[in-house]
């Protein structure tokens, strides 16, 4: 069955004077996906994210957001909402004076515009008549979240959300994005935080020096990835050492870094199926498995395995 | 390359519509919303609307006028003299610093506030973020000027009340005449609030959060009052927009002193339409998805400054052609006539106040005698060496009247007769009047020396 496209992107390039920010990307998000971006600081990510706000046009390559070829800057088609480089707002203005003015932008009463909803969405009603002079980063990320749902986007661009979120926050919003995505909206959203993408994203992209080293699905991610350093928590940790010796395509890590103070720990480098091979073989000897954990996310080692890569061939 | 999406019934329903863009008037309300949610526009607004109103009931009620402020030595007289002394002291300080706070903060905030993508993407016309700022800062600027000259009106005429205005030559004006020329005073200075407004919204453009684009409509302001008074020719005068500042005054000679006026508002206005377009231009070609951008780009001096600094020269060039006007525009000549048209009205006035004959200005064929540096030297120009000996004719008395003054005139053409007796007529500040002692006016008045020859002479 023929997915819905919110993003289709072909051959994209995009050039500020001398410096290539995006060279040749590929993309394509369906409706309803929240889609990771993922790269180092200079990646061309946000030029990106840019591209399909509209804020700017690619130098060549086809662009189609929403299924509207996106041709000229400004010109992104209705249905798109989001943010770059952080969450605007006009410090002077409470957060209900900041959406009624967007809601009057765009033609709306500030009666029947939503605010309330919004606001209650992102958790806000209770700040909703202060002014945002005094706004945390995370009280500002929400309050962005929040102009963005304003209105009622099929394609939401969301560039590092989760920045200055505590944990409460960073849950809230998840349930919105999940929310949205469940009703149909695509998600763009950029991030250096792994957990988030991981707790969120049903796909990433990783970018490289304004190309896509990797995009498609999360456990595709990992299964294309090569030996991960997993922690082993067991009843019987020198048994344990013994046999994951003995396992083909497992090691033991003796210089992982991870609480090395715990004598019961133990770290092993191996890819999955070796890694099932010992978990076997640890239950059929009767030693019991306490905590068996990346010590690196699947995507952080990715990451920093293909953009390495990306780096070390320029 | 480009696939065709499969449409679902729900998306079928729910048509993709290329982005809207924002009219003008909702940006403009968006824009207006956002200037008047600042702490230091609202503080500004209630002072243009209730400082004037105080400054003027204060000063209309103490012994000491300010004198040296044209119309300031009539403030005990009519409530209409409250409004033009304001209009002066706002012409050198408030609205050039009016202008820097709004237009020159306009643009430069949403750099301070990094909101130039959400506002894109908001809006999605630069043309329209654009005209949407320019109206918004003009219309709050509009706000404020109008609440300088409504609250001065106000406090003058419920302090001193609504009585007769003596002009710069004088003449007397009803207090109707005062109301539609004070009026027409705080319109024409509009004219370079707003080329001031212009040089806000080019700095604002031009140099981003840097703290000199707020400064440099006061900065600019200030320039053009240093270079009014230095001794320039008059055509250079003229074509400075700052001169706009000065000229009003001639709207309360007799007859009106039009012509400079109606250059110094064209000039201010072609500042303006220049500055505003230059603005444009900078905002159009700005690229807000570069980070780096700082707005102090070599083009962007280049194409914000360089017409700037060649409008004066070509103004300059307009006005000496069209008026013919490159000396200092004080002559012996025009002194003289100055001097004797205020000499006379005011002579009627202080006859009218003591209960004398009447007099009309004709009758008394009052004439002036005035030199410069006692007649050594070339006899123009600006000076406090200036002397005047008065004569005048009162019917039915064979003798001639003479008084003497000292004049002190500005290179804008103002000035100052200082009466040097004799005592009966201009050496008491007093008078005594069947009411009481009242200011003698012919002691000291003011008065302007046309500096354009094309008026006709009153």
């Amino acid at each position: 069955m023929e997915q819905l496209l919110a993003i289709r992107a072909r051959g994209v390039t995009k050039s500020f004077g001398d410096v290539v920010a995006l060279d040749g990307i590929d993309l394509d998000v369906t409706q309803g996906q929240i889609h990771g971006l993922v790269g180092p600081n200079g990646a061309g990510k946000t030029t990106l994210l840019g591209l399909l706000l509209g804020l700017a046009v690619a130098d060549s390559g086809r662009l189609e957001v929403l299924g509207t070829p996106v041709g000229r800057a400004l010109d992104s088609p209705d249905g798109v909402a989001g943010f770059v480089d952080g969450p605007a707002l006009y410090p002077s203005l409470t957060p209900r004076q900041n959406l009624a003015a967007l809601a009057a932008l765009r033609g709306h009463e500030a009666r029947t515009a939503g605010i309330d909803d919004v606001l209650a969405e992102v958790g806000l009603t209770g700040v909703a008549d202060d002014r945002a002079r005094g706004f945390s980063l995370g009280m500002r990320q929400r309050l962005g979240l929040a102009a963005a749902l304003l209105t009622k986007p099929r394609l939401l661009v969301l560039d590092e959300p989760s920045n200055g979120l505590d944990p409460a926050g960073k849950k809230h919003v998840h349930g919105v994005l999940n929310r949205l995505a469940a009703d149909g909206t695509a998600v763009v959203l950029s991030s250096h935080n792994m957990d988030d993408l991981e707790a969120l994203c049903s796909e990433v992209t990783i970018v490289a020096t304004g190309r896509v080293v990797f995009s498609g699905p999360l456990s595709k991610l990992a299964a294309d990835n090569r030996e991960l350093d997993y922690r082993l928590l067991t009843s019987d940790p020198q048994a344990a050492r013994r046999m994951a010796g003995d396992t083909p395509g497992v090691r033991v890590v003796d210089d992982a870094g991870v609480r090395q103070a715990d004598a019961k720990l133990l770290v092993v480098r191996a890819m999955v199926p070796a890694l099932e091979d010992l978990v076997v073989r640890l239950v059929e000897e009767g030693v019991a498995l306490r905590e068996l954990t990346p010590v690196v996310s699947p995507l952080e080692a990715a990451f920093l395995a293909l953009t390495e890569q990306q780096e070390a061939g320029r | 390359m480009t696939a065709t999406l499969t449409q679902s019934p729900e998306q079928e329903h729910q048509p993709v519509t290329r982005g809207r863009r924002v009219p003008v008037t909702r940006a403009c309300r968006f824009e207006f919303v956002k200037l008047v949610s600042q702490w230091r526009i609202r503080l500004l607004v209630l002072a243009c609307w209730i400082v004037p109103a105080l400054f003027v009931a204060g000063v209309s009620r103490q012994s000491t006028l300010p004198s040296d402020t044209l119309f300031g030595r009539w403030m005990h007289a009519t409530g209409w003299a409250g409004p033009l002394v304001v209009l002066g002291f706002a012409g050198t300080w408030a609205l050039p610093l009016l202008t820097s706070v709004v237009a020159g903060d306009v643009f430069a905030s949403e750099d301070r506030l990094g909101t130039w993508r959400h506002l894109f993407v908001a809006v999605r016309s630069p043309r329209r973020i654009f005209a949407a700022k320019a109206l918004a800062s003009l219309t709050v600027i509009l706000v404020l000027v109008a609440g300088l000259a409504c609250s001065s009106a106000i406090g003058g005429l419920l302090t001193v009340g609504n009585h007769p205005l003596v002009g710069v030559d004088g003449h007397l004006l009803t207090p109707e005449d005062a109301a539609v020329k004070v009026l027409l005073a705080w319109v024409c200075v509009l004219a370079p609030t707003l080329a001031l407004a212009g040089i806000g919204l080019l700095g604002s453009v031009m140099l981003g959060r840097s703290p000199m684009g707020l400064l440099l409509p006061a900065l600019v302001a200030i320039i053009m009052q240093v270079t009014q008074i230095l001794p320039l020719p008059v055509a250079v005068r003229l074509a400075l927009p700052g001169y706009a500042f000065i000229s009003w005054n001639g709207l309360f000679t007799s007859p009106t002193q039009l012509a400079p006026l109606l250059i110094a508002v064209a000039v201010s206005l072609a500042w303006a339409v220049l500055a505003t377009v230059l603005a444009y231009v900078l905002f159009q070609r700005r690229d807000f998805t570069n980070l780096a951008y700082d707005g102090s780009g070599r083009r962007a001096l280049t194409v914000g400054l360089l017409p700037l600094v060649g409008l004066p020269a070509l103004s300059v060039a307009a006005v000496a052609v069209s008026t013919s006007s490159m000396g200092s525009g004080i002559e012996q000549g025009k002194v003289q006539r100055s001097v004797a048209t205020a000499f006379a009205h005011l002579y009627r006035m202080q006859t009218d106040q003591l209960h004398r004959p009447a007099v009309a200005e004709a009758q008394l064929r009052t004439t002036a005698t005035c030199a410069k540096s006692a007649g050594k030297g070339a006899q123009e120009g600006a000076g406090n060496n200036w002397r005047c000996v008065v004569s005048w004719h009162l019917p039915g008395v064979a003798v001639t009247g003479t008084a003497i003054y000292q004049i002190d005139i500005t290179s804008d053409g103002r000035f100052v007769a200082d009466g040097d007796g004799p005592k009966e007529v201009n050496g008491y500040f007093l008078m005594r009047t069947s009411t009481g002692d009242a200011p003698n006016p012919l002691w000291q008045f003011d008065g302007n020396v046309e500096l354009l020859d094309t008026s006709s002479k009153g």
